[in-house]
């Protein structure tokens, strides 16, 4: 041995390619058992309706990270594979609901540390004057380490019209740290399709830094109706039959009206039926109600609606 | 007689040990955060044990949930101020505390000569004694 530190090679870690025999077994079934990848599968199956690519994407994700651990134990290298995300897609498609998501199968998968979620806007990263972006910037950066950046309408962080802008100094700032810190946290900007694209267009670098563009399409009527009924559960309401035929009518009317906003635009329409439900009730004074009165909405809180009545969106104030 | 060798300043907690390591100080810190104290990365070059304050190292660092943000500015400190003492505190806001609850060392010069006794003579036979660090001798930023 003339070289003494050639000699030392005790320190565990990646192997060379050759070092570990081809024969070598590996357990795939067991590590996904131990995970328990499947039961958030599941309940991103359960509790999000249609969204096939967002679910094709994370399974990929899910079975990418395993196959990563499953290297590391037979010391193969794994190096952390880049998750930063971009989320495009109509308003109301979901995806600020699967970001929230994502923090959460992240930290099951072991990819981030502790799997909570920061939600910012430009306002949050960008400051007011000359040296006030950068420290605000890294602050929430720090805030995010060990989970899931959120980043809502990230388009507004570059305003090209405006040379001045402090935005650029921030967009600096985050492509740093998600270069640099990719094991500390995961990046998700989120926006419109087509505002994102120009946001690209304009930032190379960052587009090139994020490695899953994800677009989210927008629901099919059925769809909407699903998520309904999924969100009058979680509030424990129910659609009498008729309502339920009422409120497919209901969506494929207001589709085709302006600001329709997918789930949103379901919800909203669904709170203001609880209105006139209540209102119901109250207009016969006497009557013996039952518990099923309180939970169920009739076909007439959905009629009742001006997308029926005057052909007009509710929430358009004229 | 050396009851200190090395003159090693002991301030805070852990000082009677060897330097933590980076891995140490994010297990201290990751206690830190787990009780809800708001860390924070201090420096100076006079470690006088009177001075309490030293200069902060940007802004104090509240709702950190995990301790990497905090070791990324511990090691921009150390970049920017290699011999100087960086400390780390953990300040506990509830109501009744509000006061540091942790403090120690992560970083010291690398020769530290250490303290003097000097006595001063006052009225009648009287000698007052204090302590005065030799490094302070010189002006601030070249002391170590």
């Amino acid at each position: 041995m003339s070289d003494p530190i050639a000699g030392q090679d005790t320190k565990p870690g990646p192997k060379a390619l050759h070092a570990v025999p081809d024969a070598t077994p590996v357990d795939l079934d067991a590590a996904f058992r131990d995970s328990h990848v499947q039961e958030v599968l599941d309940k991103l199956d359960r509790e999000l309706i249609g969204l096939k690519p967002v679910k094709t994407r994370i399974r990929e994700i899910a079975a990418l990270l395993l196959v990563d651990r499953l290297r590391k134990g037979i010391g193969l290298t794994a190096g952390a594979p880049s998750l930063h995300m971009c989320f495009t897609g109509n308003p109301g498609t979901g995806k600020t609901t699967v970001a929230m998501r994502m923090a959460e199968i992240l930290h099951r998968l072991g990819y981030i540390r502790l799997g909570h979620l920061v939600a910012v806007t430009r306002d949050d990263l960008v400051g007011q004057y000359i040296g006030h972006t950068a420290p605000k910037t890294k602050e929430v950066l720090k805030k995010a380490m060990g989970g899931v950046l959120f980043i809502d309408e990230a388009y507004y962080l570059y305003k090209p019209e405006n040379e001045r802008d402090y935005g650029a100094e921030s967009i600096e700032i985050l492509l740093q740290v998600m270069e640099n810190q990719r094991e500390d946290l995961v990046v998700i900007l989120a926006g419109y399709k087509d505002k994102m694209d120009r946001f690209f267009q304009s930032n190379p670098g960052m587009s090139s830094r994020i490695a899953h563009h994800i677009d989210f399409p927008d629901y099919a009527p059925d769809e909407l109706v699903a998520i309904a009924r999924l969100m009058l559960e979680e509030q424990q309401y129910r659609f009498s039959s008729d309502a339920e035929r009422a409120f497919a009518d209901y969506i494929i009317k207001r589709m085709k009206m302006p600001h329709f906003a997918n789930a949103r635009s379901v919800r909203n329409a669904l709170d203001r039926a609880r209105l006139r439900q209540a209102n119901r009730l109250f207009a016969k004074p006497g009557a013996k109600l039952t518990k099923k009165d309180l939970v169920t909405i009739e076909a007439g809180d959905i009629l009742a609606s001006r997308v029926f009545t005057e052909g007009a969106p509710d929430t358009e104030i004229v | 007689m050396m009851t200190n060798p090395g003159n090693k300043v002991t301030q805070g907690q852990f000082s009677f040990l060897p330097d933590l390591t980076d891995a140490q100080i994010t297990a201290q810190i990751k206690y830190a955060l787990n009780n809800g104290w708001a860390v924070n990365v201090e420096y100076t070059d006079d470690p006088h044990p009177r001075n309490t304050y030293w200069e902060m190292y940007g802004m104090p660092m509240f709702d950190l949930k995990d301790p990497a943000g905090i070791m990324l500015e511990i090691s921009n400190c150390r970049k920017t101020f290699p011999n100087h003492y960086i400390r780390v505190t953990a300040f506990d806001s509830s109501r009744g505390v509000e006061s540091l609850r942790m403090s120690y060392l992560v970083n010291r010069p690398k020769n530290e000569p250490g303290f003097g006794l000097v006595r001063q003579e006052s009225h009648g036979r009287n000698i007052r004694y204090t302590v005065h660090s030799y490094a302070t001798d010189k002006p601030e930023g070249e002391r170590y």
